[in-house]
Order: structure tokens, then C-alpha cells, then sequence
């Protein structure tokens, strides 16, 4: 067992963790944060993405242990007091989700690639989200989601 | 919407989804998202091998590990079946179903179980799974279902003799008359490939054992209510002993449209060490655990006049079933039984289906079951037809649509109906083919790399899954109904009770708004409940595009009842004939004196209140109807591809997609295009990235997510759509059935523009998926 510290969603945990567990069980089984999904077992579907010191990250590819000290947002600290954040909110005005499986991780991917400006057009958004699989909404929704939500995040700041 | 605007406009009005919120915040319901206190976690072991007979399990390491609490093989568990896994669809009195249980002694393809452990924790059942020492005698197997019915083939079920299933058929033209009498005549062989549904949810189950030998089965699955039924039946329970609950699903298509082994065991399991049992498929493991979708290798022919009138159509498939029945394996040909001659006025017609046993993972109904299929022969024919008439390919279509409706087919069922040229009409007017066709003659007088296609698929379908007694005819088990109940709450609020199963549908927003019109309430006080069996007693489920048509229809029944009940306790309360009452806005008034009203929340308080009812009247207003669909419904449209294929790397890239749809009365607008959106990317993706592939031994090549292409965003345009509008004249919505259009219509479309884009270079079929090598390939075999 290892000692670990971490701050998710402005929380800070202390964690007695095993090497080999993966950063998606810490926050599921250890922390109770199920919003972040497990869809594959090979790094290719992107449910589980989060947010790693500013940087969009699929939990499965990271061990525990290895973000002692890292600084988490998962999609349930992504609303504050009850408001959606822009993507969230975008992700709703524009039908951009069905079974709802796959948009916590696509909706921290989004919110990810906006942050760091690079969703400027609908080819870097499609580019962009590469990582993120959904079977239901063909991505139309999304990416015009994702636009939307870039346009009023850029307007804001 | 608020309620304030016009009351009556919540059918087809864009309303934003209730169900959004709690999926967007990461408060969804999934069923790896529950974990009782005590909860054993339980790992499958799996046949590494496609055919083998198991001779010895060891497990005594396996026991003797941390956390481990039990491992059972399936000698253990024999005496806990007391029927095989269940297939609802004996399609022939003679179809061949070898039995087959939750474990085996004797696999038959490669992930078929043979053990179960239990521990603790999810880690530790996995690790105690590898401590697992099964010693197999692996024998020969057979993959190729056109190999798998040649004299001498490996059998996969040897005690069956054969490899062939069944053999089914529809025909109207026994003699072969018509076909010889044809001028032209054009018969082409195609192969669907194999398909893995890749729901994003992988399959869950969580099965609580209760005090009274009662268990509650949480399930990632699209059935509650069948699988309460076959459950129980399966293991022997009471069915009142048995409580599903299908909480937030994360995706079907036909995949959670099962009974599977899992939730067998974790039902029989939980019930024997009474702790509750959970098992969470991985992917890869879901590759071979989780049923594929088509798989078929079909004939077909169109004969026809020198003129271009289409005389006969003909069609000799090879579906595979896999090594088992599952569900409705043997049923999912007949899906598309009647719709191959499109939707073209052809009147001769037969086809023949033969179902194929190989050592693969069963297949069953992923979406369109049946009617991609069927679409793919029959316009990819229709683009060959138009080549060897020197007819144009729109013309050819449009010729031979079927113009008059409804229409009886040749087939023998009637279409609802539809307005075909409508949407190819507004497909031509979208897609400006005059400047892609001057475009692509440039391109082809450039020589260059890059060639351009335009592809067209014209269809229709059969969907809203169905007349029971269409489905009683054709050896199908159960009923084709659905069944509501609207509830009219003492204080204004309304609950509905639906059958259907959403698993990202909407059903919640869309229910709600068609309540709320029909009793002229605001929709935020009408909650929509599903799933629980205990909740909802009564159901079928959703799949075959039935939820609208069947479970939404049957809740406008149950919402006349409602209105009806409440017009007679009006009458009686304020001494005037029921007929003189008219209801609307949520009111009644006496006709002709629009001042007095009461409106249905009023009448619905009264009614609970039971103070001043009709002699004879229950107290509460509610009423429960359950719709059985005289017809099918018929959703048709007119898709287009725009492709640009390089000619040098075989690359083949969407640029366009556009597609009119005519899917009968919308509801919400917004939703029906999120379905179609869906359909056709996954239509797109069986044409251009999908295909599950076996090596001669019957292991899995493409295993993993890795190596089976699910596309993303990147491989894909935004989609142009447009809709035509057909009510169907069969139900008092007008509404049709939209969940599997798009995939029904795109695959064709596709093909037929990279076709189109090489026909210059002589390139006549190219086999899906159309990968780079493939048209590559079939550019420089067209070389020679």
C-alpha cells in the first residue's frame, strides 16, 4: 500500500492505495465519484476522461499512485452551485447526448480542448475529440455543442 | 417550452430533454454505479477455444485465494437450470436449437463460460479467474457459413448431423416464371460483415437477494419486463419472486435485447450464498460475450423489362446464427423477410433463408436486424440494374417506386404509407448533383488522385415491432403489444406508467409531451416511469423501433380513457349528457357555454375525493390501456453519399451525407434527428470501418476496440437532413418508427458512391467495410 494524496473537485483525500490500482477505480470505488464511466478495457473509448492538473486525461491510462499530489476535476465538480458550465449547458441546449454514457468523459474532453483554444472550427473539434467515442449521437450534436459552447466560453473571458 | 405558450403545440416542438441533467452532472443510475453492502463480485471463465470439451477444472488455488469466496463449474450448477438459455423464435417447425446453459462442458465458441468465481472484490475474482486451471480437448471449428454447409464440413453441434439451422422461405414466384421472362436479368453476390454493437455502457448486471427468497436483477438490459418472464421461467422462480429493474441503460441496438448467461448466473447465484452478486463485462470480454450483429452472404436478383420496369426480385441468403440461439437469432432474417423489393412496385418475389450454425459468438438483432440487410442487395442491385439498362440510377428508382399507398407488396403485408418521390425529390433539391457530377467529370478529366462519388440509397422498412398476430403467423413467441397507464394525480400532477424501455431515447421528454397535449397540462407535471418491474408490471420493451408507434400510441389510448372517465363525472355532477360536454385546453365546458368550465386536475381531485361520483364508479382517475398495432409502421426516405476516394492509398472519405426522412408525425423534433444522426453513422461505419473477424481456428481477430473501428468525430462530416411527413393512417398519433432508419439506409448509400467514384476505372463492387486495401485492391484488379 502507498500513500497518496489527492485534491478532486477542490477536495483533498488521503488514500492508502495499492500500486496497481487505476486512477478510474480510485475515484469510483475509493471516492464514490460514479460519473466518470469505464467503457473499454484498452484506452480507446475515453468515457473515464477527467481533468489532471489542467489537462484532459483518461483515467484508466493513469495508476493512483501516480498522481499523488495532482489536482482532479471529474464531471461532478464541473457545475458550480447548481449551474451548468458552459459545455454541460450546451451539451443539453443541443441534444448532444442519448444513453449518456460516453458524455461525462466527452464533456471534460470538451471542456479540456476549449480551455487549452483548441476548438476553433469544427475540423480541430472533430480532430480534437478523436479520443472519445459515442455510438448514439453520430458526434453532429456534439461538435455543434462543443462550438457553441467555445463561442460563449470565448465571449465570456 | 413554458407553459404559458400555446398549450397544444408539445407534439413537435423541440423540447429540451428532462433526462439530460442527472446524465450531464454525473449522477447517472448505471449499474456498476450500485454496490449493495456485501456485494461478491463474480469473473466468468472463458473457452480460449472455439470447439473443445472440457476434461478437468481445477480450482483449489482459485479458493484457496484472498477474497474469494466461491467457484463454481458447470457440473455445480447444473441442477439450477430448469430450461436451457431461451430462444423465442422457433422460425420452422424443424429449426435445429441445441440447448445450451449459462456454463458449459463443451464450448462451442471462443468465450463461452465454463466457470464463475466470486470474491470480494472485482481485483481479487480476477486474479482467483487466472489461478482457474481448465484442461481442454480442443477440437476442429468452422467460421464460414458458405464453408460450414459444403459436404464433409467440421460441425459445430456433431450430434446434429448438420450445420444448417433451418431453411425459411417466402415465394410468389415458385416456378421461376418471371425470371425467364425477363429481359435483363442481373444477379449479384454480397457479404455483410460481421458486427460487433459496441453499446458504450458495456453489459452490467446486479442481482440482490431479498428476505422473502425474492431477488431484485438490476440489468444493463433493453427488456425488463421479457427478461422477468425468462428469467424466472429459466431457473424455475415465481415470476412475483423476480423484480427487474433496467435503471439508466447506456446504449442497446440490439445488444441488451437478450437473455444472457450472466444474468442467469447472478440471479441463481445470489440466491444460493443470499449476498448479492455483481458482474461488470469488460470490453474485450463483451467482443466474444455479447452477441453480433449480421454476418450474411445473399444472392440477389432483379429481373426486369428493357424499359426499366423491375418484374421480379429474388433473394437467397446465408445468415448466420452462431453457435448457439440466442433470443431471436433465428428470427432476425425474418425482419427484412418482406421488404426485398424495397420500395419498388416489383410483383414477383422470393426469398430463402438458411441459417448457419459456426463456431463464432451467437449472433442476434442489432439495429435494423434484418433490414440493413435487406436494403444493402437490393440498391446496390439497383445501381448495377441502371448499369446494365444504360438507365440512369435516380430515374430506375423513381420509375419503379410504389406511388399509390396504402400497398399491398408482393410480399404480402400493406404499407401504411408514404410519398417516395417526396423525399427523393427534396434529397435531389439538397444535394445539387449538378455541380457534384460536373465536379466529379473534372476531377476525372484531371486524372488526379482524388475521385468523387455520389452514392444514393432509396428505402423504406418495416418497424414498430408488432401485430401479434402477425407474430403468433410467423412462430414468434410472445405478443407485439405495449401497454400505458396514466394516473391523474389529487393535485395536479400526472404519472405515467410505460412498457418501453428507454436506454437513451428520450421516452421521459417525449411521453410527457404527448400527455400533456392530449390533456392539456403543463408538461412539468407529468412524470414518466419505466424499467421496474415492479413499478411498471406490464411492457415489451424497446427494440425494433417500436417504442412510439406500440408504447406511445397505447399511452394515447390510456389518455382518451382518462378524458373519458372524467367526461362522465362531469356529466354527473353537473346534470348534463355526456355528449354535450366537449374537453379541451384541459377543461370540459358544456358546448355552446365555453364560460362554466372544470378543468381535469379539478375532476381528477374530485375523483380521488370520491364524494360525488356516478353510481358504480371506481374512486381515482386513471386508466391503463394496452395497444396491440394492427400493421407495422413504414418509415421510407431517400439517402445520399458524397465520397472522395483516393485513388493511390484506397482511402474512402465521407464529404457529404444527406439524407430525407419521412418517419410519419414527429414528436420532438430534436430527438428524431439525434436517432437518425446515430442510425446513420453506424450505417457509415458497417460501409466504411466495421468488421468482426475470425482466423480458421474461430479466435476473434478483432478483440478489442483497438482493432474493430468504431469511427470517431474525425472520420465523419456533419449531416444535411430533412424530413417529409406521411402520417401513418394505422394509429391516431400518425407516428412511425425512427430508432433504425438511418442505419437501414446509409450502408448502400455509401458504397454506392465509392463505386461511384471509381466507375470510371472500372470498378464495379467492392465488399464492405470499404477499407483503404480493399479499394485499392479493387482499383488495380480492374487494372488487369
Amino acid at each position: 500500500m502507498r500513500h497518496v494524496a489527492l485534491t478532486v473537485n477542490g477536495t483533498r483525500h488521503e488514500l492508502e492505495l495499492e500500486p496497481r490500482e487505476l486512477l478510474v477505480y480510485v475515484l469510483r470505488d475509493k471516492l464514490g465519484l460514479t460519473g466518470t464511466n469505464v467503457g473499454c478495457d484498452t484506452s480507446s473509448c475515453g468515457a473515464c476522461t477527467v481533468i489532471v492538473d489542467g489537462a484532459a486525461a483518461k483515467s484508466c491510462t493513469l495508476l493512483g499512485v501516480q498522481v499523488d499530489g495532482a489536482e482532479i476535476t471529474t464531471i461532478e465538480g464541473l457545475a458550480t452551485n447548481g449551474e451548468l458550465h458552459p459545455v454541460q449547458q450546451a451539451f443539453h441546449d443541443h441534444h448532444a447526448l442519448q444513453c449518456g454514457y460516453c458524455t461525462p468523459g466527452m464533456v471534460m474532453a470538451a471542456v479540456s480542448l476549449i480551455e487549452h483554444g483548441n476548438a476553433s472550427s469544427e475540423a480541430a473539434i472533430r480532430e480534437g475529440l478523436e479520443g472519445n467515442l459515442c455510438r448514439c449521437t453520430g458526434y453532429h450534436n456534439i461538435v455543434v455543442a462543443v462550438q457553441e459552447a467555445a463561442t460563449s466560453i470565448g465571449s465570456a473571458s | 417550452m413554458s407553459a404559458t405558450e400555446e398549450r397544444t403545440s408539445y407534439i413537435g416542438a423541440p423540447v429540451k430533454r428532462r433526462e439530460d441533467r442527472s446524465l450531464l452532472t454525473g449522477q447517472g443510475t448505471f449499474v456498476d454505479n450500485m454496490t449493495p453492502t456485501g456485494t461478491l463480485a463474480m469473473v466468468v471463465v472463458r473457452s480460449p477455444y472455439a470447439s473443445a470439451r472440457v476434461t478437468s477444472v481445477a480450482a483449489d488455488e482459485a479458493r484457496k485465494a484472498e477474497g474469494v469466496v466461491a467457484v463454481f463449474t458447470a457440473a455445480d450448477l447444473q441442477d439450477d437450470w430448469k430450461a436451457a438459455m431461451p430462444c423465442a423464435w422457433p422460425v420452422t417447425e424443424d429449426m435445429k436449437n441445441p440447448p445450451h446453459y449459462p456454463l458449459t462442458e463443451t464450448p462451442r465458441y471462443q468465450g463461452d463460460g465454463v466457470a464463475v468465481v466470486l470474491a470480494e472484490t472485482r481485483a481479487q475474482a480476477k486474479d482467483a479467474a487466472e489461478l482457474v486451471e481448465v484442461g481442454y480437448d480442443a477440437g476442429d471449428a468452422i467460421v464460414d457459413i458458405s464453408k460450414a454447409l459444403e459436404d464433409g464440413a467440421t460441425l459445430v453441434h456433431p450430434d446434429l448431423g448438420t450445420n444448417e439451422c433451418y431453411v425459411w422461405r417466402l415465394d410468389t414466384d415458385a416456378t421461376g416464371e418471371a425470371i425467364d421472362d425477363a429481359d435483363v436479368v442481373v444477379t449479384r453476390r454480397y457479404v455483410q460483415p460481421r458486427l460487433i454493437p459496441n453499446a458504450i455502457e458495456p453489459r452490467a448486471v446486479l442481482a440482490v437477494p431479498g428476505l422473502v427468497d425474492d431477488v431484485t436483477l438490476y440489468s444493463a438490459t433493453q427488456i425488463p419486463h421479457i427478461l422477468r418472464v425468462l428469467v424466472a421461467a429459466t431457473l424455475g422462480m415465481h415470476e412475483s419472486k423476480l423484480r427487474v429493474v433496467a435503471p439508466d441503460v447506456g446504449g442497446g441496438f440490439g445488444s441488451k435485447l437478450d437473455v444472457y448467461a450472466e444474468e442467469l448466473l447472478a440471479v441463481a447465484l445470489a440466491r444460493r450464498l443470499g449476498t448479492p452478486v455483481k458482474w461488470v463485462e469488460e470490453r474485450s470480454e463483451g467482443y466474444l460475450a455479447t452477441i453480433h450483429g449480421r454476418d450474411f452472404v445473399t444472392e440477389y436478383t432483379l429481373g426486369a423489362t428493357k424499359d426499366g420496369t423491375i418484374t421480379h426480385c429474388r433473394a437467397k441468403v446465408k445468415a448466420a446464427m452462431g453457435a448457439y440461439l440466442q433470443l431471436v437469432t433465428p428470427g432476425v432474417p425474418l425482419l427484412g423477410a418482406w421488404i426485398y423489393g424495397g420500395p419498388y412496385a416489383i410483383p414477383n418475389y422470393s426469398v430463402e433463408f438458411t441459417g448457419v450454425f459456426t463456431n463464432t459468438t451467437p449472433t442476434d438483432a442489432y439495429r435494423g436486424a434484418g433490414r440493413p440487410e435487406a436494403t444493402y442487395v437490393i440498391e446496390r442491385t439497383m445501381d448495377a440494374l441502371a448499369d446494365e439498362l444504360e438507365m440512369d440510377r435516380v430515374e430506375l428508382r423513381r420509375k419503379n417506386f410504389i406511388k399509390e399507398f396504402p400497398h399491398t407488396l408482393a410480399s404480402g403485408l400493406t404499407i401504411d404509407s408514404g410519398d417516395y418521390d417526396a423525399s427523393l425529390d427534396k434529397l435531389l433539391e439538397l444535394l445539387d448533383l449538378g455541380s457534384l457530377q460536373a465536379e466529379q467529370a473534372q476531377r476525372r478529366e484531371n486524372a488526379g488522385e482524388k475521385q468523387l462519388g455520389v452514392g444514393f440509397s432509396t428505402y423504406n422498412e418495416m418497424c414498430g415491432l408488432a401485430p401479434s398476430r402477425i407474430l403468433g403467423a410467423i412462430r414468434y413467441a410472445a405478443g407485439g403489444w405495449d401497454s400505458a397507464t396514466i394516473r391523474c394525480l389529487p393535485t395536479g400532477s400526472v404519472q405515467v406508467i410505460t412498457g418501453t424501455s428507454p436506454h437513451g431515447q428520450g421516452h421521459e421528454t417525449a411521453w410527457a409531451q404527448i400527455v400533456a397535449d392530449q390533456l392539456g397540462c403543463d408538461i412539468d407535471v407529468v412524470e414518466v416511469l419505466h424499467g421496474d418491474t415492479s413499478i411498471s408490471s406490464v411492457g415489451m420493451d424497446t427494440y425494433g423501433s417500436r417504442s412510439l408507434p406500440v408504447g406511445g400510441v397505447a399511452l394515447w389510448h390510456a389518455g382518451e380513457k382518462v378524458i373519458e372517465k372524467a367526461r362522465q363525472i362531469v356529466a354527473h355532477q353537473w346534470e348534463v349528457a355526456a355528449d354535450d360536454l366537449e374537453f379541451g385546453e384541459g377543461a370540459f365546458r358544456v358546448k355552446g357555454s365555453p364560460d362554466k368550465e372544470t378543468t381535469l386536475a379539478a375532476v381528477a381531485f374530485g375523483a380521488w375525493a370520491a364524494h360525488d361520483l356516478p353510481d358504480g364508479m371506481e374512486p381515482t382517475l386513471e386508466a391503463t390501456a394496452v395497444y396491440d398495432p394492427p400493421n407495422f409502421s413504414w418509415p421510407a426516405g431517400a439517402h445520399a453519399a458524397v465520397v472522395e476516394v483516393d485513388t493511390e492509398t484506397g482511402d474512402a472519405r465521407l464529404v457529404r451525407y444527406v439524407a430525407v426522412d419521412d418517419v410519419g408525425a414527429v414528436v420532438n423534433p430534436v430527438i428524431v434527428d439525434g436517432q437518425i444522426h446515430g442510425g446513420i453513422t453506424q450505417g457509415i461505419a458497417t460501409a466504411l470501418y466495421e468488421e468482426a473477424l475470425y482466423d480458421e481456428d474461430g479466435n476473434l481477430q478483432t478483440a478489442n476496440l483497438v482493432t474493430y473501428l468504431v469511427p470517431t468525430a474525425f472520420e465523419l462530416p456533419s449531416y444535411e437532413l430533412e424530413r417529409t411527413e406521411s402520417r401513418s393512417p394505422t394509429n391516431p398519433l400518425g407516428v412511425k418508427g425512427v430508432g433504425e432508419t438511418g442505419t437501414i439506409a446509409a450502408a448502400p448509400a455509401v458504397i454506392n458512391a465509392v463505386v461511384d467514384a471509381l466507375s470510371h476505372l472500372g470498378v464495379k463492387d467492392i465488399q464492405m467495410p470499404a477499407t483503404p486495401e480493399r479499394v485499392w485492391r479493387a482499383i488495380e484488379e480492374a487494372k488487369k
